[in-house]
């Protein structure tokens, strides 16, 4: 019998640390934002500072909303990902300028290219605690009553997109992808 | 001795115990650095509000980092996360409730170091006290069986007389 209890204890140390460390990679963190409505806001448009700009102007049609600065190598990386989207997609994408140089970020969208419909100036990042970010790039998807549907923290690559934001975006309406993408799913 | 069998089981089980609260406990609820590792410039209205400024960001998870409070880590998110911890303490009067709510509703329960009893966390709480059950049950256990073999009835049957009395005389200086 007292070989038993041993055994016992041995086998719940082997099950607890296949529990811990079973977890595998957690930089990701499940966002508490999902099913909830996009936060209000009062944050001024990079292009011209003295128009401010709320949550008014992201609802109504369906929007990618993506948090980015120039001091963050893997906004660099999806830029070329973002423009593609826009291209194939009738999505409005929103950029958020996130704890940034204005300067900077209007020289570095002249340089890479401008696929934002509107970017927004959030210096502080306050806007991006209301969102709970993080780190840059985080990519959130809004549905045209305003609320958050999907969340990537890190690069909207070619399969985030297909597999994950583009099913989502058909699902609230067929016709917002373009036709040749929208078949090839 | 008895208690001397008894003391090493309870120092191997104690060894066990450590290991099994290290595996449960890292990363779970227990901040490792309290020290801030970068000051920042606040001004605060009174001490009272700066007292709780310091309680707050150490009670705060840094989102970034698996397990450190945003007092002491330099990630540009906790440094974010103390300016609004400070906003809300400062200009919008918030109460410290509040702002854990505040961070709650935006980072989820990983950014408390003390999590709200849900049932995605029941585990965290009811595990621990569970294995205390489980141990509190096999120390009474262990206690028991040694009573039981400290007073073994010695079968002295077989010797003679004068090797009998030596045997009782040694188990009762004992």
């Amino acid at each position: 019998m007292s070989f038993y209890i041993p055994l016992g204890v041995f086998a719940l140390i082997v099950v607890v640390f296949l529990l811990g460390f079973g977890l595998g990679n957690r930089t990701e963190l499940p966002s508490a934002l999902i099913d909830k409505p996009f936060p209000a806001f009062a944050a001024p448009d990079l292009f011209q500072p003295d128009q401010i700009l709320g949550r008014a102007q992201i609802v109504g049609r369906p929007a990618l909303v993506n948090v980015w600065a120039t001091w963050c190598p893997t906004c660099a990386a999806e830029h070329e990902m973002l423009i593609k989207i826009t291209e194939r997609a009738d999505v409005r994408l929103i950029g958020i300028n996130y704890k940034d140089d204005p300067t900077k970020a209007i020289a570095w969208l002249g340089q890479f290219g401008n696929p934002y419909d509107l970017v927004l100036v959030d210096d502080q990042g306050l806007l991006g605690v209301e969102l709970g970010v993080y780190g840059a790039p985080e990519t959130f998807l809004v549905d045209p009553n305003g609320s958050i549907v999907y969340k990537r923290v890190g690069e909207v690559n070619e399969r985030i997109w297909q597999q994950e934001i583009k099913p989502r975006l058909i699902a609230m309406s067929p016709d917002v992808v373009h036709g040749l993408d929208a078949a090839s799913r | 001795m008895w208690y001397m069998a008894l003391m090493l089981r309870l120092a191997s089980f104690t060894t066990i115990l450590w290991l099994i609260a290290y595996g449960l406990g890292v990363g779970v609820n227990t901040p490792i650095v309290f020290a801030a590792s970068q000051v920042d410039v606040f001004t605060f209205n009174n001490a009272e509000e700066e007292a709780r400024y310091r309680r707050l960001i150490a009670e705060i998870r840094c989102p970034k980092c698996m397990n450190t409070n945003i007092a002491g880590s330099d990630a540009t998110s906790a440094q974010t996360l103390r300016v609004a911890v400070h906003r809300l303490i400062v200009q919008e009067g918030k109460s410290d409730q509040e702002v854990l709510a505040f961070m709650q509703d935006r980072y989820g329960d990983f950014v408390l170091y003390d999590p709200p009893l849900s049932g995605k966390t029941w585990i965290i709480w009811l595990l621990p006290i569970s294995v205390g059950l489980v141990i509190v049950g096999f120390i009474l256990r262990l206690l028991r069986q040694s009573k039981d073999v400290a007073r073994p009835d010695l079968d002295l049957t077989g010797l003679d007389p004068a090797t009998q009395a030596r045997l009782k005389d040694i188990i009762q200086d004992q």
